[in-house]
């Protein structure tokens, strides 16, 4: 089983970015649940969204405590809420942010992690370029996919396409397109740096 | 066919291929997407014929599918929390009256204070109001009982509830395989009244009843609903066969064989005791598993065959008989032969709190060591608990409890876990 935990603000589409993984998984012949935190969410409070996937069928309901991969929409949760509370050491971090995780100051946090599993990407600033709106939940997906290899990035388009009009999902899966670039490169450059 | 969907998404789905021509909706969370659904799809007309009725309220909504289910038109509706309590006396009189009235409860707690997430508190207040209540276990269960229920509603002439758990199934998104439209009218034929308000026909429902007969009148909801432990399981299998899946009946047991220790639960929360069961197993322990998916009517029997091999029981509930401690609990005693003492409560997730494998392998452990309490509320806080009562002994003017306790807490954000 693979856990997911997306930490965001009410009207980011947390639960929707929760959703989404769970159809692309579910698109790829796994079985998937995608539930969120069910709080009376307000614009702006931190929300939490839930995604696990298997290839056996899921029948745990308790929240994710334990996540292989967190995504976090909102970089200004950081200092507000336990985002990263347990986190396994070998998970997947990926952040909504143009900065550096030294840039953070999340520097020392991070060097409890494997380098390889730790991203970040501008999904706003892609979401504002493609879609005109600060969504970045396909965006962080198409990160996702290319941070964690869990699913495919036409899992991810597919997963889209299923869920808004056709306008705005090939928005969409074109930020998430340029996202999946941008990790895939950033991946690359970590490793030729560790490497190096 | 296989689909990934919201679980409110696919019951809206499965009650429109049960063909409903009467549909009361009144909003109120975790149960509106459901309607919602539904509505969009009598908007498109993908629904028809049915009549999509937005009342006033939840005691007009049940009373507008009685008055549609008296006239013969087959009637849902849905509810939730305090949604059921307003609807309570028309939901006595459904029952009362034998109108074969579906309707959906996504179990949600009951305040004050205000709570908005799941617990079964709201389905187990109505427990003897006559209607049949059954528990679905997760989203591909939610929407086969809802199949099923139509079909049992009609053949009985009673209301039937299907409990699902609010947020926990209803805005899960997971695996369901839905059905054709073929194999819904395969298995529920046109609504075939027992009794109609027909102008060609005339007859009066409602009657008042005096002393001379209302003890028989009562007695046949009784018998009728005793009844209903043979049809469930017939219909079940029924299903099976024009299905191709388990679902539904009167129980769901797991890991039985040789278990001394036996848990028994209601709803969503078996899965996360099943993958507990199987950790505990693992290790050598003896434990099974019991799911009460039918409570009512009470599956005594089931239950007794079911609980005969356990050296004791642990029955998990999301409810509390504030002032005795179960109200599952309750019944289960009464169906278990052994002695009362072995028979525990723990009292779980009211209000929404997360119910883990770490909490639930430790509170069964306890009982296998002999340590439990009668009755005992998982992951209380009672050193919180403890400052409360401190507070009431020391002041006479203590204050509003919920209010205190938030304040203390200083909650922002609902935890994680």
């Amino acid at each position: 089983m693979f856990q997911v935990r997306i930490h965001g603000r009410g009207g980011q589409g947390v639960v929707t970015a929760a959703e989404l993984l769970s159809v692309a998984g579910f698109r790829e012949g796994r079985h998937a649940q995608a539930f969120p935190s069910f709080g009376s969410e307000r614009t702006g409070a931190p929300v939490v969204a839930f995604c696990r996937l298997d290839t056996r069928p899921i029948r745990l309901r308790e929240p994710i405590v334990e996540p292989d991969a967190l995504i976090i929409q909102d970089p200004t949760l950081l200092h507000q809420v336990d985002v990263f509370g347990g986190l396994t050491r070998d998970g997947y971090i990926l952040i909504n942010t143009s900065r550096t995780f030294e840039e953070l100051g999340l520097e020392e946090f991070a060097s409890g992690f494997r380098a390889e599993r730790l991203g970040t990407v501008p999904a706003t600033e892609i979401a504002l370029k493609h879609v005109g709106r600060p969504l970045p939940n396909a965006a962080l997906l198409g990160g996702f996919a290319a941070l964690t290899r869990q699913i495919s990035l036409e899992s991810v388009g597919a997963a889209i396409h299923e869920k808004f009009p056709t306008k705005v999902a090939e928005a969409n899966i074109a930020a998430a397109a340029e996202a999946f670039a941008f990790v895939t490169q950033q991946m690359r450059e970590a490793a030729s740096a560790q490497a190096g | 066919m296989l689909k990934q969907v919201e679980g409110s998404a696919a019951v809206a789905e499965a009650v429109a291929l049960c063909r409903p021509q009467v549909i009361c909706a009144y909003p109120i969370s975790p149960q509106t997407h459901i309607v919602e659904g539904l509505g969009k799809l009598v908007a498109k007309g993908s629904l028809a014929p049915c009549e999509f009725i937005n009342v006033e309220s939840e005691f007009a909504a049940m009373s507008v599918a009685i008055g549609a289910s008296a006239a013969g038109a087959r009637a849902y509706t849905a509810t939730a929390s305090q949604g059921l309590l307003f609807m309570a006396e028309a939901v006595f009189n459904a029952a009362g009256l034998g109108l074969p009235i579906v309707m959906t409860v996504a179990n949600r707690a009951i305040g004050a204070p205000i709570n908005i997430w799941n617990d079964h508190s709201d389905a187990l207040s109505q427990r003897d109001c006559g209607w049949i209540q059954l528990f679905a276990e997760d989203n591909q269960e939610a929407l086969d009982l809802h199949i099923q229920a139509f079909r049992l509603a009609e053949e009985l002439s009673l209301p039937v509830m299907v409990c699902m758990d609010g947020f926990i199934l209803t805005h899960a998104y997971e695996r369901v395989d839905m059905p054709t439209q073929e194999q819904v009218d395969a298995f529920l034929p046109p609504y075939d009244p027992r009794q109609v308000l027909d102008p060609a026909d005339p007859v009066s429902i409602g009657a008042m009843v005096g002393p001379e007969a209302f003890m028989e009148v009562r007695y046949l909801a009784h018998a009728k609903q005793r009844q209903a432990l043979e049809l469930i399981p017939a219909w079940a299998s029924e299903f099976k066969r024009v299905f191709g899946r388990e679902s539904g009946g009167l129980t769901h047991t797991y890991r039985l064989e040789d278990a001394e220790t036996v848990i028994v639960a209601l709803g969503s929360v078996l899965g996360t005791i099943k993958d507990t069961v199987d950790e505990m197993r693992e290790q050598g322990v003896k434990i099974g598993v019991l799911g009460i998916t039918c409570f009512r009517p009470w599956p005594t029997g089931a239950v007794r065959t079911a609980l005969a091999g356990a050296k004791r029981v642990v029955v998990l509930e999301k409810s509390l008989a504030v002032g005795l401690g179960g109200i599952v609990s309750s019944n289960v005693s009464a169906s278990y032969m052994g002695s009362p003492d072995l028979v525990h409560t723990v009292i779980a997730g009211l209000g929404g709190r997360a119910i883990t494998r770490h909490s639930l392998q430790k509170v069964f452990t306890e009982a296998i060591d002999g340590l439990l309490e009668p009755v005992t509320f998982l992951d209380l806080d009672y050193a919180m608990v403890n400052r409360v009562l401190k507070r009431e002994r020391e002041q006479r003017r203590s204050g509003p409890i919920a209010e205190a306790i938030l304040r203390e807490l200083g909650v922002v954000a609902a935890k994680i876990g």
